[in-house]
């Protein structure tokens, strides 16, 4: 399964790389921020999409928005400290699948990954 | 400064530090900042906008940031490196998110995290902010996060007053 990470913190996309290989998935991409996402999507064609919020350039609530708008169906992860209830509300009326608040533990992350996989009817392999 | 908006940066940089890298915090006694305090050699910085204006400071010796940076990335990093400059914005982000959804009534921004890494180097809040520092002790060290909030439409005088 081909997953792209999207965060401006190196740091948080290096977590979340090592937390998927465990899993098992070994096609990542990463991108610094929305911008560059929508740059990578074309070739990369992601079937999973991993996006923080607070992002220079393009954040990823824009982000979530302009990929809505030419792609439904692939399953879209939030991953941020924003973790206002009225924050989750946005992003999901926006178009994300899940919603995972920073800090997490790795079994969280799994657990958010297989069920919006799960919800979206993806294969996980 | 009102007591609950420091509250929440305890348990915030608890629940960060013990969730990420299981690293126990004991937090001491809070105390107001004073011109003469210094910071730390590694401060990651992020600006509050909206309802509340203000910035949070996490600042940290070398040492102890070397080593909880380490934890929290399961690399040795060279301080002077972009990496390592990274990883102490990550924790400073996710500590004041984290804080930052007890103000539910409140519509607050977070920055993106700055980060200056140098000896004897001074973080000011803003002119007239009271900023409390919280001294957080771990393993790797003491670090202190410097917590200097407001509400925006409250003067600065007023709430020099107040503290």
């Amino acid at each position: 399964m081909r997953i792209l990470l999207i965060d401006d913190s190196k740091t948080m996309r290096n977590i979340q790389k090592s937390v998927l290989k465990q899993l098992g998935y070994t096609e990542l991409e990463e991108a610094c921020d929305g911008q560059d996402a929508l740059s990578k999507i074309g070739a990369f064609k992601p079937e999973l999409c991993l996006v923080d919020w607070n992002m220079p350039t393009m954040d990823g609530l824009t982000f979530v928005k302009t990929f809505r708008q030419q792609d439904k169906t692939t399953p879209l992860i939030m991953v941020t400290t924003e973790a206002e209830k009225s924050r989750v509300i946005e992003a999901i009326k926006a178009g994300v699948n899940n919603y995972v608040v920073k800090p997490f533990t790795p079994d969280l992350l799994s657990e958010r990954i297989a069920e919006t996989l799960a919800k979206c009817g993806v294969s996980s392999s | 400064m009102d007591a609950s908006y420091i509250t929440p940066f305890m348990t915030s940089i608890q629940n960060v530090f013990s969730t990420m890298f299981q690293l126990p915090v004991e937090i001491g006694e809070p105390r107001l900042k004073t011109s003469s305090t210094t910071t730390h050699d590694v401060s990651g910085i992020i600006g509050v906008s909206g309802e509340m204006v203000g910035t949070i400071v996490l600042s940290m010796p070398s040492d102890a940031a070397e080593a909880i940076v380490a934890l929290f990335t399961g690399m040795q990093m060279d301080a002077d490196s972009d990496d390592f400059a990274d990883a102490v914005g990550e924790l400073i982000n996710m500590i004041s998110g984290n804080a930052k959804a007890e103000f539910q009534r409140k519509a607050v921004s977070i920055s993106c995290p700055s980060v200056v890494i140098g000896a004897g180097h001074r973080v000011a809040s803003s002119s007239g902010t009271p900023c409390v520092v919280i001294p957080c002790n771990t393993d790797c060290g003491e670090v202190v996060l410097e917590v200097a909030l407001r509400e925006a439409n409250e003067s600065a005088e007023t709430t020099t007053k107040a503290a």
